[in-house]
């Protein structure tokens, strides 16, 4: 162990103790010396002269130490003793050691990972100053889904913020002049860096005297970390012009590092005027207040001394003053402020990360309950060394101290080893992108304030453990126990550790149940009903206003892509979806819809919110969604012939009161259009997996206004990489120009389950954790009184008991905790799982093959830790063990 | 050795600020020193002198330095510091008062 000598040679030099130590030894060397030459000169051997001086000397070890005392050294040379006595003392038992380290470093690891996530998602998501005030709006049901002209009017009209800005998103080709490539920025007011007040990096920000009406500034901020990366550091940026989907913007500016946007799970490269939001996205999304997608949220800091409350009044006033003013276009039934940073996510984040924490916490607890029964057990083990250096005059403090070093050494070690592991998790999280082609991501970084929470974690486990042997050590009789042994009052003393075991194995099967829930609910989700078939169907995802397509050469382009798909070999069918086709990053638009009589259509006379898509002939085939009744659209459905729909069984049971009766109906929009619905579709899933049934529309996409940003879905058996590669080249062949994104469907499903994947996964990591601290549990206090009552034991066998006899009166007692903290964790892993399926499709725990799992798992953890011990009661041999005791 | 009285607590320092007293000494020497002068009737076990000397070093009454002694044997030196002298003559009043008080006390007949 070179580590160990090289930290007790940096303790002693630390202190510049061991000269001091040196001198001591040769000063009483020298006393001995002088004693034994006065002895020889009265006429003994020189030999026998020593011994004497040595003998008058008195305890050589005693006085040195007394001296050492004496001159000032107490507190840091004796911890520094009982360290090197601590290390010594763990170096000769590398196996309790090794779990007891690895033990906490997991669980301390686990806490700082959860921390460091929460830390960057919920403490201090935005990197920006006051954030305390800095609130975001809320409208209708948990979104910051608004309106430009409500935004206009909402900053306007309100007292309580000081200015409000919003921001949206903006996918587009940047193109530099040398190599386009796409990149995800936020299009935002021009108040957004003021309201946020922040200052730039380099250069200037833009402002609210920048905008002057539709397209009129052409301005660009980059990220600090697009600027590293895709512009290598130049300063000479500024004043650059570059081409958005074509059209020329000039580099204004950089944000300084820290800031990376406004939502904290989003890394966005660039900033561009909201007000120019019509030249990257090819059409005017701004003006029509009915469009409540068009700015994804508007947040500001509220004035000095406006409270949540009164700010969120405030709002329903200029809400109640907008209804009146517009009840045509202006729908929104309610108000709330929320944290900027997560906007909607935040409650689910915030619940899922605090349960999260509740849990790496539990998991910690367990670790300390079962370290300190380790410890009770050791300190037992120990109890003749105790007891013999109490008789020796060692004051109990001390020996106290002794086992507190040993166990604070414990939890730094393991704290140290946690913290290694959890920054290194940390930084691949930081890297990791979970969606390809989505800016999602959240950088972490393992900072001061998670080497602080790991190290008072540490410590405080360190302690909590370390003062369970606590008391058995102040009960501690030095004369009974040199005399006999330890074995008074064993019964007492195992009730604690009993309960901290069945506390602990009750932890562990919460985790278990709770993980099994998500694996299943997981598992169910990936093999659901969605209304359409993912398997064998790639999306091809394009914004054609990245090419500069506009108006009627949209259709005509869109029309050419599939009918260039269409002839790649091996294609069964081509769709096209506007937009994005159902759970796709959790895009979805809702229209309202009215009955065909209803010559009023306001807000309150809407019949129906169906999520809308606009799809083209040929979709529901390419997406494998199925027509219960009447027909799909054809490429006779365009402007020349009357609107039609598709509904879903849904929206018709609704509306109409049953499929067949809804084929051949019509219903309005808001503008007054009538449509006919030509065809029912079969029901799916549209936003997300846990939501309810929701109604949907299918309008063809001839029919309506054009859309840049499309999907067309192929369906084919043949591979996603050679199929994929074909599609990526006939769309070159069609416009060289145009950056093109195709990924199966499957994988783009990944984001809808993204939150049942994390909770999944963290759930099964800790459970996995849980289940380890169990093992280790069970084995310490199983192998703890087999050890403990071998003598008996051995006399039981001798006297006939049978192998069944022994291994239930050396298990029994740890199987009958286990059974009990199984069964309580049941329990409440059950009452905890409702919880879970607000976040995972289809969590139910009253699954029978959850139950069966759960029993299973508890009852191979039980065999696997009580195996070797099992092993060691049966092969006692009476004799061998009576002889030696 | 039953003859010799056992030291009160405390004393110790006094005696070995008196033994230094008469000129520098290494811990041997002291140990010598004070059966000298005590005319051998005081039990000092020898290592029980060194925790004085170092709480005595670390107070500041007295000061160290290596030498080397009579034997030619390197050994450490003790001489009083000015503070030693001063605490040597305050120590010595006070033992003084309390040595005849408790004399007094002890020879006092009842009347």
């Amino acid at each position: 162990m070179r580590l160990l000598d090289w930290l007790r040679f940096r303790i002693a030099t630390l202190f510049q103790r061991s000269q001091m130590n040196a001198e001591m030894e040769e000063e009483l060397h020298s006393h001995i010396q002088h004693r034994a030459d006065d002895l020889e000169r009265c006429g003994l051997a020189r030999a026998e002269a020593e011994r004497r001086a040595r003998i008058e000397f008195g305890g050589q070890v005693r006085y040195k130490e007394e001296s050492r005392e004496a001159a000032g050294g107490t507190l840091v040379e004796s911890l520094i003793r009982d360290v090197r006595f601590a290390l010594r003392l763990l170096r000769k038992s590398p196996g309790f050691t090794a779990v007891a380290v690895a033990t906490l470093a997991m669980a301390i690891a686990a806490n700082a990972v959860v921390f460091g996530v929460m830390d960057a998602l919920i403490l201090r998501p935005l990197n920006v100053p006051q954030t305390d005030s800095l609130y975001g709006t809320e409208y209708g049901v948990d979104t910051g889904f608004q309106s430009y002209p409500n935004y206009i009017d909402l900053r306007d009209r309100n007292r309580s913020f000081d200015g409000l800005a919003a921001f949206t998103f903006a996918f587009v080709g940047l193109d530099t002049g040398e190599n386009p490539s796409r990149a995800s920025g936020f299009a935002t007011s021009g108040n957004y860096f003021d309201v946020l007040r922040i200052q730039p990096y380099l250069g200037r920000f833009f402002h609210s005297s920048d905008e002057h009406g539709r397209n009129s500034a052409p301005y660009l901020v980059l990220s600090y970390a697009y600027w590293h990366s895709r512009f290598q550091d130049d300063q000479g940026v500024l004043g650059r012009a570059v081409r958005l989907n074509k059209h020329p913007f000039t580099i204004i500016g950089v944000a300084p590092p820290e800031f990376r946007g406004t939502l904290s799970f989003v890394s966005a490269d660039f900033f561009m005027p909201i007000v120019n939001q019509e030249q990257v996205n090819g059409e005017n999304l701004l003006d029509a207040r009915a469009n409540t997608h068009a700015i994804f949220e508007t947040f500001g800091h509220l004035k000095r001394g406006v409270t949540p409350a009164q700010a969120v009044g405030d709002l329903k006033v200029v809400g109640a003053y907008l209804e009146k003013t517009y009840p045509q276009e202006f729908a929104q039934e309610s108000y709330s402020l929320a944290r900027a940073g997560l906007t909607s996510f935040g409650r689910a984040v915030r619940a899922f990360m605090t349960g999260l924490m509740l849990l790496a916490g539990l998991i910690l607890l367990a670790a300390c309950a079962n370290l300190g029964s380790l410890f009770a057990a050791r300190a037992a083990d120990r109890s003749r060394e105790v007891a013999l250096r109490l008789a020796l005059g060692a004051s109990r403090a001390r020996i106290l101290r002794q086992l507190l070093t040993e166990a604070v050494l414990i939890a730094l070690a393991g704290g140290a080893v946690g913290l290694l592991g959890s920054i290194e998790l940390l930084r691949r999280m930081s890297m990791w992108q979970p969606f390809p082609g989505a800016p999602i991501h959240v950088p972490i970084n393992p900072d001061a304030r998670i080497y602080a929470v790991a190290l008072v974690l540490a410590l405080v486990s360190g302690f909590l453990f370390g003062i369970v042997p606590v008391r058995q050590v102040l009960r501690t009789d030095p004369y009974q126990i040199v005399k006999s042994g330890s074995t008074g009052r064993v019964g007492r003393r195992i009730t604690v550790r009993d309960a901290l075991l069945v506390v602990q194995i009750t932890i562990c099967a919460v985790l278990v149940t709770s993980s099994m829930v998500a694996v299943r609910g997981l598992a169910r989700s990936l093999h659901g009903n969605y209304g359409f078939e993912t398997r064998n169907a790639m999306l091809t995802f394009t914004n054609l206003a990245m090419a500069g397509y506009s108006g009627d050469e949209v259709l005509a382009m869109q029309k050419r892509m599939i009918d260039a798909i269409e002839t790649i070999p091996g294609v069964e069918r081509v769709g096209l979806v506007n937009n994005y086709p159902p759970l796709i990053y959790a895009a979805g638009s809702r229209v309202s819809i009215f009955k065909e009589e209803t010559k009023d259509r306001t807000p309150s006379n809407i019949a129906s919110m169906p999520y809308r898509y606009d799809v083209s002939p040929g979709y529901f085939d390419a997406a494998g969604t199925s027509l219960l009744a009447g027909r799909t659209f054809t490429w006779h459905d365009d402007k020349n012939t009357p609107a039609a729909a598709v509904v879903n069984r849904e929206f018709a049971g609704k509306l109409f009161g049953s499929v067949p009766d809804a084929v051949g109906r019509y219903f309005a929009l808001q503008d007054g259009t009538r449509v006919q619905v030509v065809g029912v579709a079969g029901d799916g899933k549209y936003l997300s997996l846990t939501e309810d049934q929701e109604p949907a529309i299918f309008l063809a996409s001839l029919q309506v206004p054009s859309s840049q940003l499309s999907c067309v879905v192929v369906r084919s058996h043949r591979g996603p990489q050679q199929l994929s590669a074909a599609i990526r080249s006939k769309v070159r062949e069609l416009d060289a120009g145009l950056p093109v994104d195709v990924a199966t469907w499957n994988t783009m499903l990944d984001v809808v389950l993204f939150p049942s994947r994390v909770a999944t996964v963290s759930l099964g990591v800790l459970g996995a954790m849980g289940a380890m601290l169990s093992v280790t549990g069970i084995f310490g206090l199983a192998a703890y009184s087999v050890s403990k009552r071998l003598r008996e034991l051995g006399i039981r066998m001798a006297l006939g008991a049978q192998r069944k006899e022994v291994l239930q009166a050396a298990l029994g007692r740890p199987f009958k905790l286990l059974a009990c903290g199984s069964a309580a964790g049941l329990l409440l892993g059950i009452l905890a799982s409702r919880v879970l399926s607000f976040i995972v499709y289809q969590a139910t725990p009253r699954d029978p093959l959850v139950l069966a799992g759960v029993v299973l798992a508890m009852s191979l953890l039980g065999l696997l830790a009580t195996w070797i011990p099992a092993q060691r009661a049966l092969s006692i041999d009476p004799m061998i063990l009576l002889r030696e005791q | 050795m039953t003859d010799q009285a056992q030291l009160l607590p405390g004393t110790l320092d006094l005696l070995i600020l008196r033994a230094v007293s008469l000129g520098p000494l290494h811990g041997y020497g002291i140990l010598l020193r004070i059966g000298q002068i005590s005319g051998n009737a005081l039990l000092i076990e020898q290592g029980a002198l060194y925790p004085g000397l170092f709480r005595l070093v670390r107070q500041g009454l007295l000061k160290a330095s290596w030498g080397t002694s009579e034997n030619n044997r390197r050994a450490k030196f003790y001489e009083l510091t000015a503070a030693g002298q001063k605490g040597l003559r305050e120590e010595t009043a006070n033992w003084n008062r309390l040595a005849t008080a408790i004399g007094a006390a002890l020879a006092a007949q009842p009347s």
